[in-house]
């Protein structure tokens, strides 16, 4: 048993040592263009930011979506469309992304969550592929075409997306403030709650809170986050594609997640790191992506089921989860 | 005329909604019997369907193995790989909650269609239904290909079998006994973990069965089984999985209202299980036949 005055200074060891790590991480974030290819670096941060988004669900709420990628790409849709054929600004276009994929998240997360666990699951990847086959038929979709050829346009019409560095320092600076909307959320008397629920959901129900209502309220900020990850892509890459919104890509998250440590703060970001790296890596060796996806997934959930990170943290005394 | 509805066209679409029920019935019915026992939702069920179809179809491509004896092979095949998954992988999971099995077998899932995908491409390979049940029969009110009837008739004989073979056989009681309560059963001298065993390969090898009776209608390729195990998951939410019938009635009914949706209204022809699905999640959340909340 250590005395509480160690435990005290390990926290706060802890603490220094979690903040120095944030620094170096957000150094690394500002010079990194200047190393590695910027397009390859913000597809990154756009995946990592989209699994940060689903860990909030799966992480600290304890529910397994298997549908969101409707939401990723369903905002990559609705941002391109009101940027390419409406002519609206790219902030305006990825407000839009985040505010249709919140409301598409209202609206699946109500009948959602009317079942648990792995019920919660089917549901949620046969709502998805329902928005799946919307986009196939929808016209403002073009269907196997996707939307090509998306303006980057200018920023409050000031800042011009075109250029390299310009888009780079907007989508870390969207990447940083979605991760720390994340870092809030978790830590705030609401995440607590959702972590209660995450634990054990009847004993919530027991002390009185409206399990319903804050799974609904994790879902829709899971799904808008999402959402503004999607949305950010389709203005990087300017086009949105159906690649985006098929269960492929839902596993993906998945993955991303799982991979980087369920439940742990820069986890998931790890494994979209690592992932998107991987994909590139196979693209070009023939070696067929589906198959290391699914050896990945076994693999996984047979020898670690912590996630590196979370594999790590466990190593390391003291610290916290 | 039914509607406005020529009544050909309309018992035509009727057929092909009972077709499609048939794979719904026996994919939903071998999901309810593996999650009954193990309490995991088996994600690679399309991929061991897509599997059995291509069992058949190799059988036939590299040993000049026909379509009967392929229809008792492709599902031992399915079957046995399946048993072997469970015993060297599967079987850590049971301790673990249940969505990891989801997602293992998710990966599993992918793995298969990937292989496959790698060595066939994405294209259907053609697979003739056998001569003895090639041409069709008049019914009067309707031309009825003999296959088709055929995939009607086995599939509800399987159905009914296996859901015989469960609530009325010595077998089927130390199975149901098992999902009750298995430490009591084990208790009794019942070898509980080979059940198991024996669960999943029976559930898998339904797969296979539904695979290769599903060969000749459509094309066997290697992305049959995932688009059509995510509608299956739909039934299953719908019937609810406690119970077996209840799996396979749902799988029939949804796959008609899918072939009258298919006269009335074809666009939402794909998507309206899922609209029946959102339907009884307000109505009924536990599900048809459910009683799980």
């Amino acid at each position: 048993m250590t005395d509480l005055g160690a435990t005290a200074r390990q926290a706060s060891a802890t603490a220094r040592l979690e903040w120095l790590l944030v620094g170096l991480g957000v150094a690394g974030l500002l010079a990194a263009p200047f190393f590695l290819y910027p397009i390859f670096l913000m597809k990154i941060m756009c995946f990592a930011l989209f699994a940060c988004a689903f860990n909030l669900l799966l992480g600290y709420t304890g529910l397994l979506s298997f549908g969101h990628a409707a939401f990723f790409g369903g905002a990559a849709y609705f941002c391109a469309h009101a940027v390419k054929d409406w002519g609206w600004t790219p902030e305006a276009g990825i407000l839009l992304g985040t505010v249709g994929a919140a409301l598409l998240g209202l609206v699946m997360g109500f009948f959602a969550i009317r079942r648990q666990g792995i019920y919660f699951a089917m549901i949620t990847l046969a709502l998805a592929q329902m928005f799946f086959f919307f986009c196939v038929q929808a016209p403002f979709t073009r269907g196997e075409d996707g939307i090509q050829g998306v303006p980057r346009g200018h920023l409050f019409g000031l800042v011009d997306l075109s250029q390299p560095l310009n888009i780079y320092y907007t989508v870390a600076a969207i990447f940083l403030i979605g991760l720390f909307a994340i870092w809030r959320i978790v830590n705030s008397p609401f995440g607590m709650i959702l972590r209660s629920i995450r634990e054990n959901e009847n004993r919530a129900v027991s002390l009185g809170y409206s399990v319903a209502n804050y799974k609904l309220a994790a879902f829709v900020m899971s799904a808008a986050l999402a959402g503004l990850a999607g949305a950010t892509k389709a203005i990087v890459f300017q086009f949105a594609t159906l690649t985006d919104v098929t269960w492929q890509m839902s596993g993906e998250v998945i993955l991303m997640t799982l991979l980087g440590g369920i439940g742990t703060m820069i986890g998931p970001a790890v494994g979209a790191t690592l992932v998107v790296t991987l994909q590139n890596t196979l693209a070009t060796s023939g070696f067929p992506v589906t198959i290391a996806t699914g050896l990945i997934f076994m693999i996984c959930v047979l020898l670690f089921r912590r996630g590196i990170v979370g594999e790590i943290y466990a190593k390391l005394p003291g610290i916290k989860k | 005329m039914i509607f406005g509805i020529p009544l050909q066209a309309f018992l035509g679409q009727l057929l092909v909604g009972l077709i499609n029920g048939s794979f719904y019935a026996m994919l939903s019915l071998g999901l309810a019997v593996i999650f009954g026992m193990l309490k995991i939702i088996n994600f690679a069920h399309g991929a061991q369907y897509m599997f059995g179809a291509f069992v058949g179809f190799l059988l036939l491509q590299w040993l000049n193995i026909g379509y009967w004896p392929a229809l008792v092979l492709a599902p031992l095949v399915v079957g046995v790989v399946g048993m072997v998954v469970e015993r060297t992988m599967l079987s850590r999971l049971y301790s673990l909650d249940p969505l990891y099995g989801l997602l293992f077998t998710f990966g599993l899932a992918l793995v298969i269609e990937g292989v496959f995908r790698y060595c066939y491409g994405v294209s259907g390979q053609p697979y003739a239904a056998p001569d003895a049940l090639s041409g069709g029969t008049n019914l009067g009110f309707m031309f009825l290909p003999n296959y088709r009837g055929w995939v009607v008739v086995s599939s509800l004989v399987v159905c009914l079998g296996t859901w015989l073979a469960i609530e009325k056989t010595k077998l089927g009681a130390y199975l149901r006994a098992a999902t009750e309560n298995p430490k009591l059963v084990q208790a009794f001298g019942v070898n509980v973990p080979v059940l198991l065993t024996l669960t999943y390969g029976l559930g898998s090898a339904l797969a296979g069965l539904a695979g290769i009776l599903a060969a000749p209608v459509y094309q066997v390729s290697p992305l049959m089984g995932s688009d059509l195990i995510i509608v299956v998951f739909a039934v299953v939410v719908v019937g609810g999985m406690g119970s077996i019938l209840g799996a396979v009635i749902t799988g029939y009914v949804l796959g008609l209202a899918e072939g009258l949706t298919k006269v009335f209204y074809p666009e939402a022809s794909n998507i309206v299980v899922f609209v029946i699905m959102a339907i009884v999640l307000l109505v009924r959340p536990a599900g048809l036949f459910g009683k799980d909340a």
